[in-house]
């Protein structure tokens, strides 16, 4: 370790960043970190909900109907998956616009020469792509907790819309973070434009916002597909 | 366009060292390949949701799982370039990701939601 720390890389100087022991910038290490953790804040939000999952008394539930007498009034089951297929369908192709802003940003200085080529090498076009489709994945769930509340369904109502709240709340405060930093970096791109020098900014963004989308097939599979 | 190292100066004021990058990221193309296959994994998964005589099967929720464990994979290894970088990374990754998967499985058979006795 001490041998590596007398011996940065030649990047060192070259960016500018302080050498460090392992030779990697700090804030890589710590998102890697921060995104460890956030695995085991997740995973104790699923097995909550998977322990109290068809252990509420009154409905709705989630998979099935809620008929008389347990409940006063016919309930159909509550999840609708169509529209949270078309969701993650949503957060899935943001991940891949984001994954194309951090290589637009890093080939940001080389020749575009084909219209395709200055597309795909346009960060300002794929951040927005990336933050227009979270926003659009936070309005999908805007209508599913709307319409579950429509329906009866509360944070207090019963264990399951105590849990589901609880979890699919906690990922959509994740994506909001997530489209507040991507609107940050647009923000600094239109200012002064983002180049292959900020590339470790944009890949601390990207990966936070791969892991949202991570946790995301996590729990479509595990809360909406698996009865 | 590509990141092929071979004819493209990929990236030449990229900090490579200090982002951890120790092979060359995949291509654009590859990027919309996993795109493709994570989209199609996702159609299966809600088509056999609708397919009865999957869904009252035994099989039914392994199938959920792998399918859904191989997306999840995918994503990491391609988008957040795990398989690229710093075996750092995956350290710090994959160790927490072990301890919450068996804290999961644990409190599964601890509640009675998994038992290996029926």
């Amino acid at each position: 370790m001490a041998h590596a720390a007398a011996a940065p890389s030649s990047h060192d100087t070259t960016h500018g960043h302080p050498p460090t022991s392992t030779g990697l910038d700090n804030k890589k290490i710590a998102i890697w970190a921060f995104i460890g953790s956030e695995c085991m804040l997740f995973a104790s939000l699923i097995s909550t909900y998977l322990i109290y999952k068809g252990r509420s008394v009154v409905g709705p539930y989630p998979h099935e109907a809620c008929l008389p007498p347990i409940c006063s009034t016919p309930l159909k089951a509550i999840l609708n998956i169509p529209v949270t297929s078309a969701s993650t369908f949503v957060l899935l192709m943001s991940s891949l616009a984001m994954v194309l802003a951090l290589a637009a940003v890093e080939t940001k200085d080389q020749p575009k020469h084909t219209t395709g080529e200055r597309i795909l090498g346009n960060s300002k076009l794929w951040l927005w792509m990336t933050a227009l489709l979270g926003i659009t994945f936070l309005g999908f769930q805007a209508f599913e907790f709307t319409s579950f509340i429509h329906e009866g369904l509360t944070i207090r109502t019963n264990l399951f819309g105590s849990s589901f709240f609880t979890l699919t709340g906690f990922h959509g405060a994740h994506v909001t973070a997530g489209v507040l930093w991507l609107l940050t970096l647009l923000a600094i791109d239109y200012r002064r434009g983002l180049g292959p020098k900020d590339a470790l900014n944009v890949d601390l963004a990207a990966l936070y916002w791969h892991f949202v989308d991570v946790v995301w097939i996590a729990i479509f599979t595990l809360v909406y597909l698996i009865k | 366009m590509s990141h092929d190292s071979s004819h493209d100066p990929h990236h030449a004021n990229v900090d490579h060292a200090a982002m951890g990058i120790e092979k060359e990221h995949p291509t654009w193309s590859t990027y919309w390949k996993v795109a493709v296959i994570l989209t199609l994994i996702t159609v299966v998964e809600v088509w056999i949701y609708y397919v009865p005589a999957i869904r009252d099967s035994r099989a039914f929720v392994p199938m959920l799982l792998i399918m859904s464990a191989v997306k999840f994979v995918t994503v990491v290894m391609f988008y957040m370039h795990l398989r690229y970088d710093h075996k750092l990374f995956r350290v710090l990754f994959t160790g927490p990701l072990i301890i919450a998967m068996t804290t999961i499985i644990g409190l599964m058979f601890l509640f009675g939601k998994l038992t290996l006795l029926k």
